[in-house]
């Protein structure tokens, strides 16, 4: 009860303080945060909006997972805007110029193409650590500007396929490479379901969300991950090489940054073009950082992001306020939910000094003190 | 003599623990006084409370005769309070001179006057006799140069009362006498110095009067004429000071360790070890000495496989093993334990289980089908160890910083002990335990000579490298200046070959 309390506080205390500070804005803009939250709501509780919901989560927790994976080692790698682009824009290339063929396949070959895309893309960034010592940060900034602004924007106008709109696109994916609508199995459920489809894709984001768990935490290699996160001169002298480790943290990371594009490439629009959503590896960071890097935080944080994104739009249709106030209570609640977890960890930390200290004495004391099992053990988060 | 620190009845609690309790001491003007205890006996926490790094729960405090409340060292420092920490806080990247004027610097309109600054620490460094080149970066310089610096610094602040925290543990004799040096000028200038120190003739050689903790307590305070060293030792720990001895000769002919003349440069190119040859055997313990930077560091890296030697060959088990990594060393059974724990040694943040594995994560015990980690496997392997070893945590998922220095040791050197390691490197295996735990890591590394392991042990304790190796070499510049009979030295002979006044 405790621990779960512990887990699921900060990121509750950070959610309930912004929306204090949103009713703070929407009365300084004129409106009634009552109302304004009832719209919201109503709106947000409809089947519709949660399964518009989902599908948003879907990239952005691919996103986060992507980032936590070079950030369980300290890498702060901010490039999983470009690889996904990047990513998406080649594998829309790939999906459409090889044809329609056996469904599984034509999947598979779009989802790996973006997959290698995104790590040969991150990989450059690794490349330029281990041997030049670049920063990451650094690099995966000028990647981010090569690969959207350069290489996608570059070749968008040659490959685009001539159109009487003023759109500029690829080629459109064939029907045996799109991932299919859930809808019927959430009707089973549920009722009929108008106007959205929610993307099997999700599944893909689930799986991605089991392998990043068990890799970090239960494999020897997460093992070595984490511990040259923790501390890279300790873990060089038990034998992690730090380069080859860094190589596979950046690959690994921009393999996932790679799926980040896929929910909107192979669930809703089957082509790429000028439209093609972007900001989702910025986002991604924030849903990383409000999951704490962990498999099921960000599962929370990316579906909470994906909600107020498709909630607040209520805002506007109805006049109650800007969509931008939902920006900034996303703006708080990153803001706040650090500060949170800052203070928990702080608390986290002086219990745990207390409690050693306490065995400390209990041990030396005379008669040898109390059996171990009597002290309850700390609940550390595995962050 | 009047009293410059008077404390009465100082309390201090952390949650669940008394660090002090009833904390009574005066320390004269113009005195050395030294603070003694184990680890855990509270004196850090008393000297911070001095210091205004932490408030006292009860108790009061006073200042040449006046009482005074401090919120933070902002106060200690504006009442000529200074303090040398143990862990020197200094930027390695700025000169002598940027680091001891940094927070406190002499400014004229605005930019910063370093003539002002030169010529004030020019008249203290006469003032005391303390020499050091400004415009050297300090991390070029040596760990008795860096202290020095500190004191240098609080002096610049204008401190009339010193303390310093251990501050002969990272020092070789002769830099410690060079500080006693300056701690008997600094007193006879009229300056108050309280040091805490573990090493019982240092306090008694240097020290006017002497306080003993224990359990967080004021046990006494004597005057060194009236006791030795193990009276001290006996009020400190209520038993006998122990004595490194390593016993029968257990050494076999079948080499573990061969190093054949090894070349190692660091990043800048500047040669750091130079044709080093010997030879470690199974139930041997060869100790290395040598003045702090003069290439054990390199070697040790050399042989684990961090740094890259230039040339020469590194054998284990008869393997060469020059060119391979870390992680093979490892699988070839080499043991480390790190001379710095917290650099090269620990995981601080992650629980102590996965810190029982670390440099072992590839060993079959602590794996699955390979890929996975047994964390059952592991975790029964870090309750036994944590009992074997007698480290004092709470359990096996407490995050390792929240355990006492002492305890932290423990846990390394456990780790190194717990699985079979062979050849094990131990660098600076006892450099901040007491005296009890000191006891149980000698005792560890007679248990692995006469297990038949190698051992290479370098250290800054003198006489824990002649009492427990077998054979001694003396590193100087980067060169083994000597190979040394540990039955036939004195500690003062062998500082002299350190130095290389021999």
């Amino acid at each position: 009860m405790k621990a779960a309390a512990r887990i699921v506080g900060p990121p509750v205390a950070a959610l309930v303080l912004a929306a204090a500070v949103a009713a703070l804005i929407l009365v300084f803009s004129g409106a009634n945060p009552l109302t304004a939250f009832g719209n919201v709501w109503e709106y947000g509780s409809r089947l519709e909006t949660l399964l518009e919901s989902l599908n948003r989560a879907t990239p952005l927790y691919i996103s986060g997972i992507a980032f936590a994976i070079a950030m369980r080692m300290n890498l702060f790698q901010i490039g999983v805007e470009g690889q996904y682009i990047l990513a998406a824009f080649l594998a829309a290339y790939v999906g459409a110029a090889i044809g329609p063929m056996f469904p599984p396949l034509h999947i598979a070959v779009i989802l790996l193409t973006a997959m290698a895309v995104g790590a040969a893309w991150a990989g450059l960034a690794g490349l330029m650590k281990v041997t030049r010592n670049v920063h990451e940060v650094i690099s995966t900034i000028m990647l981010n500007a090569i690969a959207v602004a350069g290489v996608v924007s570059f070749l968008l106008g040659r490959w685009a396929i001539p159109l009487e709109s003023l759109d500029t696109r690829l080629g459109d994916i064939p029907e045996t490479g799109w991932f299919p609508s859930l809808n019927t199995v959430v009707e089973w459920f549920t009722r009929d379901i108008k106007r959205v489809d929610l993307t099997s894709f999700i599944l893909v984001a689930a799986a991605v969300g089991v392998v990043y768990h068990l890799l970090i935490n239960r494999t020897r290699l997460g093992y070595d991950l984490r511990a040259t996160g923790v501390n890279p001169w300790a873990a060089e002298a038990g034998g992690v090489p730090p380069k080859r480790t860094i190589m596979l943290a950046m690959l690994l990371s921009g393999a996932a940054a790679g799926l980040v594009g896929m929910a909107d490439l192979l669930g809703d629009q089957h082509f790429y073009s000028l439209r093609f959503p972007q900001g989702l590896g910025f986002t991604g960071i924030a849903v990383a950082l409000v999951g704490r890097n962990h498999a099921v935080g960000a599962a929370f944080a990316a579906f909470a992001f994906g909600w107020l994104e498709r909630a607040s739009g209520v805002l506007e249709v109805r006049g109650d306020a800007p969509r931008e106030v939902v920006t900034i209570m996303v703006g708080v609640v990153i803001l706040f939910a650090v500060i949170a977890y800052a203070l928990a960890q702080r608390r986290r930390r002086i219990e745990a000094a207390a409690a050693a200290a306490e065995q400390m004495k209990e041990r030396t004391g005379d008669g040898g003190g109390p059996p171990r099992g009597s002290l309850p053990p700390p609940a550390e988060a595995d962050i | 003599m009047s009293v410059a620190v008077r404390l009465r009845g100082i309390g201090k609690r952390f949650p669940g623990v008394v660090a002090n309790d009833d904390v009574s001491l005066e320390v004269r003007r113009g005195e050395i006084h030294a603070i003694c205890g184990e680890n855990g006996a509270g004196k850090s926490t008393l000297m911070k409370i001095l210091y205004g790094m932490l408030q006292p729960d009860e108790g009061r405090i006073e200042i040449m005769g006046e009482e005074r409340e401090f919120s933070s060292p902002k106060d200690a420092i504006g009442l000529g309070i200074g303090m040398v920490h143990q862990h020197f806080m200094l930027a390695d990247n700025l000169t002598v001179l940027e680091n001891v004027i940094l927070g406190s610097e002499p400014v004229t309109a605005e930019v910063i006057n370093f003539a002002a600054a030169r010529a004030r620490l020019a008249e203290l460094g006469e003032a005391y006799g303390l020499e050091v080149d400004l415009d050297d970066r300090v991390d070029t310089l040596e760990v008795g140069e860096r202290q020095r610096i500190e004191i240098i610094k609080i002096l610049y602040r204008g401190a009339q009362i010193l303390i310093l925290d251990e501050p002969t543990a990272v020092l070789v004799p002769q830099e410690v006498e060079e500080l006693f040096r300056n701690m008997r000028e600094l007193k006879a200038q009229g300056h108050t110095l309280i040091f805490i120190d573990h090493k019982l003739d240092e306090v008694l050689e240097i020290a006017d009067a002497i306080t003993v903790l224990r359990g967080g307590r004021a046990v006494a305070t004597v005057k060194p004429e009236e006791v030795t060293a193990a009276d001290l030792a006996e009020l400190m720990v209520g038993s006998e000071l122990p004595k490194p001895v390593a016993g029968a000769a257990t050494v076999t002919d079948r080499t573990v360790v061969e190093v054949d003349s090894i070349s190692a440069a660091d990043e800048e190119g500047v040669e750091r070890l130079r044709g080093v040859s010997f030879a470690v055997h199974a139930g041997e313990i060869v100790g290395v000495a040598g003045v702090e930077g003069n290439g054990q560091a390199e070697l040790i890296e050399a042989i684990l496989g961090i740094a890259p030697v230039t040339s020469g060959r590194i054998f284990l088990h008869g393997e060469d093993v020059t060119d391979r990594s870390v992680r093979k060393r490892r699988e070839a059974g080499l043991g480390y334990i790190a001379e710095d724990r917290h650099r090269r040694g620990l995981l601080l943040t992650s629980p102590v289980w996965e810190n029982a594995i670390l440099g072992h994560q590839t060993r079959p015990d602590f794996l699955s089908s390979r890929i996975w980690i047994n964390e059952r496997a592991a975790r029964r392997h870090s309750e036994g160890m944590v009992e074997r070893f007698d480290v004092r945590t709470p359990g096996v998922d407490t995050p390792i910083h929240a355990l006492s220095g002492g305890n932290q040791q423990k846990l390394m050197v456990g780790r190194e002990m717990s699985v079979m390691c062979n050849p094990l490197i131990a660098a600076h295996p006892t450099r901040g335990i007491d005296v009890g735990s000191q006891a149980a890591v000698w005792e560890d590394l007679r248990a692995a000579r006469r297990n038949g392991q190698a051992v290479l042990l370098v250290s800054a304790d003198l006489e824990e490298l002649i009492g427990l190796s077998d054979v001694l070499l003396v590193m100087l510049r980067g060169e083994i200046a000597a190979h040394l009979d540990p039955s036939r030295i004195t500690p003062r002979e062998l500082g002299a070959h350190m130095t290389g006044a021999a």
